[in-house]
């Protein structure tokens, strides 16, 4: 069955925590990765990878340039689940 | 009629690497003298780099300089004479010329003249390519001794302003004898290529664009985050299916030798493929930055030289880069 906003957003505030360390409350869906949260190009892609394998889905390397927020990957994610 | 029956060359069992050489550039860089055309700080590029300071060749020192010393070392250590050797093959994507190979002159030099000798390009992945060929050279008589280079002057060719790569990259060669041998010491090479992402890892345009006015010197450059995703986790599957062909698991490796192109890749990859702690981790990238081909026996000739691993143990070497190209094999530590 396909995860809510809420789940998906939850689910990866635990994988943005597994690997910058920022508290899972921080990551709030008008969050911009590299301007508030500091995540580096690096970071973000092991982000997009451990989000594949959680929720599933494919993520392309040209799509990851215009996941800017919490909320465009939260959007994304949740539309990719089909 | 009768015909006359065919000689064909007498096979060998088994191949190993006898000896390592290296050479690295003489000039060490700080990272404060290359964070300045890109907007950086010394900070910036150890946290998302690991490299502390790269070695580089200044204007008096070739690659040729480079190839010839790491030869040399490689050739006196494996106990042959420079005579026996019965091929080169000299990976590089550095090399000035666009002909004569790299390897003729080499040879020459090192006195191993008249053995066949040849370049090949396959960037980060040349030196895994060089003894997978070598391995298959040996095996099959063609060959007694092979010589393996990875060398490059990568400095020729970078952009002090480019933000991509330039500032990761350092000048070096590496050597390798590989012979025939009574006991396994080179096992079977996963490689292959991904030509769907030839942009990935690339030059910023190519000599015909130069000699025509319409591009400045081609210098490399690449697409960070889609190497980055390939490198750690195709990669790792790489690197697991060679562990399957050479019949060991990551418990029997004395040592894992990956393309140092970056200390994240090298950290990532080690998560994914959970290394146990015994293994040690080449990481030489720190101080010598990522030298391309040459990477690989320049990190496992310094493993050998610190006495961090032992001669006899298990490594696991794999090489990946612009192409995309990859190449991976489990080998005996000379």
């Amino acid at each position: 069955m396909a995860l809510s906003h809420d789940e998906v957003l939850a689910g990866l505030a635990e994988i943005v925590n597994e690997e910058t360390g920022i508290d899972t409350a921080s990551v709030l869906a008008e969050k911009s990765f590299t301007n508030d949260l500091d995540i580096d190009s690096i970071s973000m892609m092991t982000i997009v990878v451990n989000c594949e394998d959680k929720f599933g889905v494919k993520i392309p390397d040209e799509e990851v340039k215009s996941l800017l927020t919490v909320g465009d990957a939260v959007n994304f994610i949740v539309g990719a689940q089909g | 009629m009768a015909h006359a029956e065919l000689k064909q060359f007498e096979t060998v069992r088994y191949s190993r690497i006898y000896a390592l050489g290296a050479a690295r550039g003489d000039l060490i860089v700080t990272n404060d003298e290359v964070a300045g055309p890109i907007d950086s700080s010394d900070e910036w590029i150890r946290q998302r780099t690991g490299i502390i300071t790269r070695r580089r060749a200044g204007k008096d020192q070739s690659l040729m300089d480079m190839a010839v010393a790491a030869s040399t070392e490689a050739i006196q250590k494996a106990g042959i004479e420079p005579s026996e050797i019965g091929a080169v093959i000299f990976s590089t994507i550095s090399h000035p010329y666009q002909t004569p190979s790299a390897a003729t002159l080499l040879a020459d030099l090192i006195g191993a003249n008249p053995a066949p000798a040849f370049d090949i390009s396959a960037a980060c992945a040349g030196y895994c390519y060089g003894i997978a060929q070598a391995d298959a050279m040996v095996r099959s008589g063609l060959a007694k001794y092979v010589l393996v280079v990875g060398g490059e002057k990568l400095t020729d060719y970078i952009d002090p302003a480019d933000r991509s790569i330039s500032f990761l990259l350092g000048d070096g060669a590496g050597a390798a004898v590989v012979g025939p041998s009574d006991t396994p010491g080179i096992s079977p090479t996963v490689w292959g290529s991904d030509g769907s992402k030839w942009g990935a890892v690339s030059m910023t345009g190519s000599l015909l664009d130069f000699r025509d006015g319409e591009a400045s010197w081609p210098t490399l450059r690449q697409d960070g985050q889609t190497v980055f995703r390939w490198a750690v986790w195709q990669m790792a599957k790489v690197a697991q299916e060679a562990l399957d062909a050479a019949g060991v698991t990551a418990n029997d490796l004395s040592a894992l030798v990956t393309h140092q192109a970056n200390m994240r890749i090298i950290d990532e990859m080690v998560k994914t493929l959970k290394l146990p702690e015994s293994v040690v981790v080449a990481r030489d990238i720190a101080d010598t930055g990522n030298t391309s081909a040459a990477s690989v026996p320049l990190a496992m000739h310094r493993l050998l030289a610190e006495h961090q691993v032992e001669s006899g143990g298990l490594a696991l070497e794999i090489g990946f880069g612009a192409g995309l190209a990859f190449a991976a094999q489990v080998v005996v530590l000379p």
